[in-house]
């Protein structure tokens, strides 16, 4: 069914080629729990939960193997955070999504294993790992990070510049708990991320929102431009290489660098030069952040392993291993910084996944295109307080249930999102 | 199910071979929904560009059409029936602007929630009519051959570790001549053998001396067309309004000329005279995502639709070293031939490469006969796959290519 050899196959191309500009936010559909599946490929093909299902499975044993995690259950008591005692107005939570999307056979299966070392070896096994998040909206970066932000499938064009249409977390978060604007921070990878903190809702929006850093635009800002030292860091957008949103406000973007991250120009620039990828910058300007500001609510948006869109798996590769390093040590900054360290969640996740190999209307790791189930269903690991250690739950999520969720532990009311407070966190 | 109207003469914008093929079966095209006809009239529309295999699929596919009767085309088109288009949609120009169309009905089947009831109506009608026409096999049993490692002297990287357990691991075979021995090889084949379009040699790098009645197409030979796409690029986005979505459209619709396809490297005409290979060249580059700047991406995404559309029985894909990575616009412009080189980033891109090459050809008719080879260029390491050969099985047998490839047969 899914070869080349005839059988009208330009119809399934044709729309898998078209790109997701685009979303649908289906009707919530009911949830199982995990199980082993003993259906056919093709069955596994034409049944897209039940190869979410398995897939769920199949990570859960990869990750029991090799991690050492043990299987959890909807009985694991919920309300941990409260039982730990730290006061609500210290929690924090930090959310930092996953490069732009990796598969399972680059990352937990066991040839992908090598790939990350620090996710298997240290962060899983402090972790609660959710092996089956489903994104049931749009596989485009922008408006699917948005979804997350809001847990609403958003239909906004993916490379319009344009706000979230519901509430974003940092929106409920701000208003609820009537926090000031530095306690809620994004730091985004690209230049058309620049109005993700917060929506055109009519009842939020506008001054509720979170603060959005671009370390990109910073740099640009800091060095009139880029220059040959920088160039490597200032890539834009993996989805459309070609096609980099300008933005205005390099005033602004070195007053933010000056007065609120403390970092005078030269030092920016003179650290930036060390730096291999955009995301380490990114980090860089987190771990500023978190020094000067100590937002309560946090937000990291890595991108670099989208270089795979190029098509060279040896740069997606490498995206992988460094997304993993650095998701270590932002763990480890987290756990140094007294305004951090023992009262901070942190929730890491990839946005969605990539297409498979087995899917003709794809080219396999390259694209997110076909919308198939093994793009669509994603993993979550949480940690830090709050959290039970080395637990996995292979019950479906779905990613709209990230922002209920934040909310439970911080004490504001998702009340517009579509997600669930997940049971084992909430 | 209403019937739309359809005249001959409102195909008078379509190529001479697509008219005629269309207004020979206006009467089965009148009955489909519109859910569905702008995509069948996408490929109808280039067919006078497309390669021998994929127009006699598009002949049968017409022909079957023409076939049956409006009760059976009924049954056939059920779920595109029930896919509910915009008023919008349904005044588009869809008769000649197809492409365009499909764009934008995919867009809408998104925001629409249709996207999964167009994927399940697409995946029944496909299975209906592969077993109406059921595809034709090759004349002979296809062979894909695919040369990685280009410049690479040695490796600690584990090779072919996908493709192994399909074949047999060989770990000493005679590198001398190797190539050319292939390339003979694969020669010798388009001779037995001559069918248009049939057989083919992809280069990422510089093409070697080759047998001509080879279909080749190379990296180093598109140089000047990829120099003029990056001028068109950066030209078009600089122009106020210029987003991704209308570049994409602009994109789509370049002829070979827009490139200077018609052109040497040397600035002299071509001689081809190809216009279905210049086609697919120029869509290789404007609609292949990377395959502007890394030569990788171009070799892998060449065979892919090499073998998707042209069912080629024998294919020879060579990888060579790509560029170091840089940002984009500094790739773009620095298309002069002078580019930092990566060689072993290069190896990890064509191993995994040479594993989608074998996948892609065994998406094709007649798969259990198929035979695939990857070679390490200059080294004793290949994987032979193959009716003859034996799964996830290593050898210590020396011999040179040719040898190989006779243990194949």
């Amino acid at each position: 069914m899914l070869d080349f050899g005839g059988g009208a196959a330009y119809l399934t191309l044709s729309i898998a080629f078209t790109m997701t500009y685009h979303s649908s936010s289906r009707s919530k559909t009911e949830r199982n729990s995990g199980g082993l599946s003993s259906l056919s490929l093709d069955d596994l093909r034409s049944n897209p939960r039940e190869l979410a299902r398995q897939v769920a499975f199949t990570r859960r044993e990869f990750l029991r193997s090799a991690a050492g995690v043990t299987l959890g259950s909807t009985l694991l008591s919920s309300g941990l955070l409260a039982r730990t005692g730290i006061p609500q107005k210290k929690r924090k939570v930090v959310v930092i999504t996953f490069g732009g999307g990796a598969r399972d056979q680059e990352t937990f299966a066991p040839e992908g294993q090598e790939n990350i070392p620090h996710l298997m070896r240290e962060l899983i096994p402090q972790s609660t790992f959710f092996t089956q998040v489903v994104n049931r909206g749009i596989l485009g970066h922008y408006v699917a990070t948005a979804s997350l932000a809001t847990g609403v499938y958003e239909t906004i064009n993916n490379f319009a510049s344009l706000p979230p249409e519901h509430p974003t977390a940092f929106e409920y978060f701000r208003k609820d708990l009537k926090r000031p604007s530095s306690d809620a921070w994004v730091v985004a990878p690209s230049n058309g991320f620049n109005r993700i903190g917060e929506s055109s809702h009519r009842s939020y929006g506008p001054g509720l929102g979170a603060r959005v850093i671009l370390p990109k635009h910073l740099l640009t800002a800091a060095t009139l431009g880029g220059g040959a030292d920088y160039e490597h860091l200032l890539r834009d957008n993996y989805e459309t290489p070609f096609y980099t949103p300008e933005l205005g406000g390099g005033e602004f973007a070195l007053q933010q660098l000056e007065m609120l991250l403390k970092l005078s120009v030269d030092d920016f620039k003179k650290h930036a030069r060390t730096l291999s990828s955009p995301d380490e910058l990114s980090v860089y300007i987190t771990r500023q952040l978190m020094r000067q500001l100590a937002p309560s609510l946090l937000w990291i948006t890595m991108h670099d392993i989208d270089i795979a869109h190029a098509g060279a798996y040896s740069l997606y590769i490498e995206g992988i291993r460094r997304t993993d390093r650095l998701c270590a040590e932002l763990w480890k900054t987290i756990q140094a910084e007294p305004e951090y360290a023992g009262n901070t969640t942190v929730f890491i996740l990839p946005d969605f996944g990539r297409d498979s190999d087995d899917d003709s209307g794809g080219n396999g790791f390259q694209h997110h295109r076909t919308g198939d189930a093994l793009s669509r269903t994603t993993w979550m690991m949480a940690m830090g307080a709050g959290v039970r250690e080395g637990v996995v739950i292979d019950r479906a999520l779905e990613s709209t249930d990230l922002v209920p969720s934040i909310g439970s532990m911080l004490g504001f009311s998702a009340a517009l999102a579509q997600g669930k407070a997940i049971a084992e966190l909430a | 199910m209403p019937l739309i109207e359809l005249k001959p003469e409102q195909f008078s914008g379509y190529p001479p071979e697509a008219r005629k093929l269309v207004t020979n079966d206006l009467a089965a095209l009148q009955r489909l929904p519109l859910s569905f006809l702008p995509s069948l009239l996408r490929e109808v529309i280039d067919y006078d560009f497309k390669f021998p295999a994929e127009r006699k699929a598009l002949e049968r596919e017409l022909s079957n059409l023409g076939s049956l009767s409006a009760e059976q085309t009924k049954n056939w088109f059920r779920g595109f029936a029930q896919i509910r288009l915009s008023p919008q949609l349904e005044q588009f120009d869809w008769i000649n602007a197809p492409a365009q169309f499909v764009e934008q009905l995919s867009a809408y089947l998104w925001t629409t929630h249709q996207l999964d009831a167009f994927r399940v109506a697409a995946l029944a009608y496909a299975e209906r009519l592969r077993a109406a026409v059921p595809p034709e096999l090759p004349p002979i049993p296809r062979l894909g051959i695919t040369v990685v490692g280009q410049g690479v002297a040695t490796t600690e990287e584990p090779l072919f570790r996908k493709l192994r357990p399909h074949g047999v691991y060989f770990r000493r075979v005679q590198p001398e001549n190797g190539l050319k021995l292939l390339l003979d090889a694969v020669g010798a084949r388009a001779k037995a053998h001559p069918v248009a379009h049939g057989h083919w040699y992809i280069d990422g790098g510089q093409e070697t001396a080759h047998d001509p009645a080879l279909t080749c197409i190379s990296y180093h030979a598109l140089e000047p067309a990829r120099a003029a796409l990056s001028n068109k690029i950066r030209v078009e986005l600089e122009r106020p309004g210029m987003g991704p979505e209308t570049l994409r459209t602009l994109l789509a619709q370049m002829h070979p000329a827009d490139l200077g396809l018609d052109q040497r490297l040397d600035g002299s005409a071509a001689k081809s005279g190809d216009a279905v290979l210049d086609r697919f060249q120029i869509k290789l580059l404007t609609e292949g995502s990377g395959t502007q700047v890394f030569s990788t991406t171009f070799a892998q995404w060449a065979a892919r639709e090499a073998l998707r559309r042209a069912q080629p029985l024998t294919l020879l894909v060579r990888f060579a070293p790509r560029q170091r990575q840089k940002p984009m616009n500094e790739m773009l412009s620095g298309i002069d031939g002078r580019a930092e080189l990566d060689p072993m980033g290069a190896l990890i891109d064509a191993d995994i490469g040479a594993y989608y090459n074998w996948l892609n050809q065994q998406r094709l008719p007649g798969a259990e006969q198929s035979s695939f080879l990857v070679w390490f260029e200059k080294h004793g390491d290949a994987v032979a796959i193959g009716p003859s050969m034996p799964r996830g099985t290593e050898s210590t047998m020396a011999g040179d290519l040719q040898t190989l490839l006779s243990w194949m047969a």
